[in-house]
């Protein structure tokens, strides 16, 4: 079966009737719009198809490859879990949002033209603003703010890279391109801002816990996940992308220790998990970028499920800070379990999904290590492994104990609504499933692979791994050494442009304001003077001759202050006779043509 | 009075904290075991680097990487960005 719907459409043109209907019909149609697009995705034909021309421009809106198609199942699949999420919330701008934000990282990553690629990256940050508006709190509003300003000002940077691509090459394929001019490093990091490059990345720890419940959730996968598929596509093998990834892999975990609000440990998480693919896509193998592509896949459903599990003891308790919360486990026993797959699916533990693609992406590096010259991937593959042990210990064990353990907070409430346990429990399976059986997975990658994750030596190192920094936690808790919760905000880049920003703004107003009251107050008074004297300037050239003309003919006196008074009158009203100003106009023109 | 829940009980703190600190000599163990296996070539083990091979390579990064971790974002990082939570309101 044949199907032609462009799949971003099925979404964006789909959520826009949402608010029409009400109740179990609202409902059903909502779960409805995944399905349908799926289904329509299945029957898509392979290749480029749908052309339009838009000016002098062929674009292709539909292009659909191994690579394509990878990011368009799990984005269906994780819409589709989401919508079920965000059911029980009535914000019909939520739902309109969400699903023209799930249509426009759909149209990104099946956009054959950097052009239509473009207007779908646009409509991202369009549909993701909108879920982080949909909170309403100040907090919130500022927050949106902000990230609209980074990803107007990281579009910008896009589109300047597009033109010049344009100009360069005359072509606007999606296709490799290699660093060297000034358009591919615009394209780059106009790619790596929605990514989360180090120093670029606060939009994210900074909006994300921000955000609706529901909102969150949508957010996690999409934007920062477009953007390694546009990595991917784009610049697969740019060794700059190795250093990039290993920063994004390294960092955030610093952060995550010492942060209080679980969501935005969950955001910096995120960034070190989008580091390992960018790692993949930065070595360039075949085994690299299939690692990268199913580790965005997998990264997807445990990083939604950690969210959903998140959001859902924010609804019920209504705080999300660590220092408020713990001893959940005795009141949401299903989020908690469903929280502990998704915190072992991210620590890569064998049997959950984290483990069979983590370990793609670290042996890919291990092997161009071995190449001649490509020996400091070894450091690169230490970093990697210190990553992997630190997200265990901030995103496997932190979440879920200050969350759910450690200090009984004293909340006693009710488990989570029912549709966010459907929605958690099958993000859940799935972990569990692809960790278990990881052939479905790698038979979807964009190249074929006979990878095995389960060795002994992978099952027993990995093991090793995560139960040794178990201990190390343990241990630290256990002396007091663990750094309490604090409430406390902590700096990041963003600091930037939030406090320098102002402090910028500030040194400006001291320095420029004065100086800018004293240029004004110059032009002022000089155009002060102009103006009076034009004002009646010509009155005053007429009266100077007239004067000399009248005495000349010998009037004076009172006659002569009279004859003045009245031309310089009409002179000002206007109400000079016609037959003078005829004459004097031509005059003027006699005396144009007698000097031409 | 409210239930008794599983980890109110401090006996089943210190159970579960036992099983924890048994498995993990266990695995201790268990790679000694392994490393005699694979230089007896009765368990092919394929290693990328050199140093993967040394007894308990993983588990003594891990442990070490976490302190590190823990350590530099306390007495490092934190007292460097730590602000009061209103910093950004005034």
């Amino acid at each position: 079966m044949t199907s032609n719907y462009l799949p971003a459409l099925v979404f964006m043109l789909g959520g826009l009737l949402i608010p029409f209907l009400r109740g179990k019909a609202k409902s059903i149609y909502m779960m409805l719009i995944p399905v349908v697009g799926f289904i329509n995705l299945l029957g898509l034909p392979a290749g480029e198809s749908m052309f339009a021309s838009f000016g002098d421009f062929n674009l292709v809106l539909l292009s659909i490859d191994r690579l394509s198609l990878m990011f368009g199942y799990i984005f269906h699949i994780i819409a589709f879990i989401t919508v079920i999420y965000i059911l029980n919330f009535k914000d019909n701008v939520e739902f309109v949002a969400g699903f023209f934000y799930a249509g426009a990282a759909l149209g990104t990553i099946f956009a054959g033209d950097l052009f239509t690629f473009f207007v779908f990256w646009e409509s991202l940050t369009v549909g993701s603003v909108m879920l982080i508006w949909s909170r309403k709190t100040r907090a919130a509003q500022e927050a949106g703010l902000r990230y609209l300003l980074v990803h107007a000002f990281g579009g910008l940077v896009l589109l300047a890279g597009i033109v010049f691509h344009y100009t360069e090459t005359g072509s606007l394929a999606m296709s490799q391109i290699t660093l060297g001019n000034l358009s591919s490093y615009l394209i780059f990091f106009g790619i790596g801002i929605n990514c989360a490059w180090p120093l670029l990345h606060p939009w994210l720890t900074d909006a994300y816990p921000e955000a609706t419940i529901g909102g969150t959730v949508f957010l996690s996968a999409f934007t920062t996940k477009t953007a390694v598929y546009a990595l991917a596509r784009l610049y697969p093998g740019t060794e700059l992308l190795i250093w990039i990834g290993v920063g994004m892999a390294a960092f955030p975990i610093f952060y995550a220790v010492i942060e209080n609000d679980l969501r935005r440990v969950l955001a910096y998480s995120l960034i070190n998990q989008v580091g390992f693919m960018v790692v993949g896509i930065g070595v360039g193998t075949e085994l690299a970028i299939n690692g990268a592509c199913a580790h965005a896949f997998n990264d997807i459903l445990f990083k939604g499920l950690l969210f959903m599990s998140m959001g859902a003891v924010m609804y019920r308790t209504g705080k999300i800070n660590a220092t408020d919360l713990g001893g959940l486990y005795k009141s949401m026993p299903w989020t908690c379990l469903f929280c502990i797959v998704g915190a072992a699916s991210i620590s890569a533990f064998p049997l959950f999904s984290g483990f069979v693609s983590k370990s793609m992406v670290m042996s890919a590096v291990a092997e161009s290590s071995h190449i001649p010259g490509q020996g400091i991937l070894t450091a690169v593959w230490l970093v990697l492994l210190f990553a992997a042990a630190g997200v265990f210990h901030h995103a496997g064990i932190k979440i879920p104990f200050f969350a759910f353990f450690g200090h009984d907070a004293g909340h006693r409430v009710k488990e989570a609504p029912l549709n966010m346990l459907i929605a958690m429990g099958m993000a859940a399976f799935l972990c569990i499933f692809i960790g278990t059986f990881p052939k479905f997975l790698y038979n979807v990658l964009p190249y074929a692979t006979d990878y095995e994750p389960y060795t002994i030596s992978h099952v027993l190192t990995q093991t090793e791994l995560l139960f040794f920094s178990a201990l190390a936690f343990a241990l630290l808790l256990l002396g007091g050494i663990y750094p309490a919760e604090q409430r406390a905000l902590n700096i990041d880049s963003d600091w930037i442009y939030r406090k320098g920003g102002k402090a910028a703004y500030a040194f400006l107003a001291n320095t420029l304001n004065p100086l800018n009251t004293r240029s004004e107050s110059v032009v002022m008074s000089v155009a002060r003077g102009t103006a009076d004297f034009f004002k009646d300037a010509y009155a005053r050239i007429y009266l100077f001759i007239s004067v000399n003309f009248w005495l000349a003919q010998d009037i004076k006196g009172k006659r002569l202050e009279l004859k003045k008074q009245r031309l310089y009158k009409q002179l000002l009203e206007g109400v000079f006779p016609i037959g003078v100003g005829a004459a004097i106009a031509v005059s003027f023109i006699g005396l144009v043509f007698a000097l031409t | 009075m409210e239930k008794k829940h599983m980890f109110d009980n401090p006996e089943n703190v210190k159970k579960l904290l036992r099983i924890f600190f048994s498995s993990v000599v266990a695995l201790l163990v268990i790679d000694v075991v392994y490393i005699i296996l694979s230089e007896q070539h009765i368990i092919h083990r394929h290693v990328e680097y050199e140093w993967e091979k040394y007894w308990s390579f993983y588990s003594i990064y891990g442990f070490v990487a976490c302190v590190v971790l823990v350590l530099i974002s306390k007495y490092i990082l934190r007292p460097l960005v730590k602000r009061k939570e209103d910093y950004y309101d005034k």
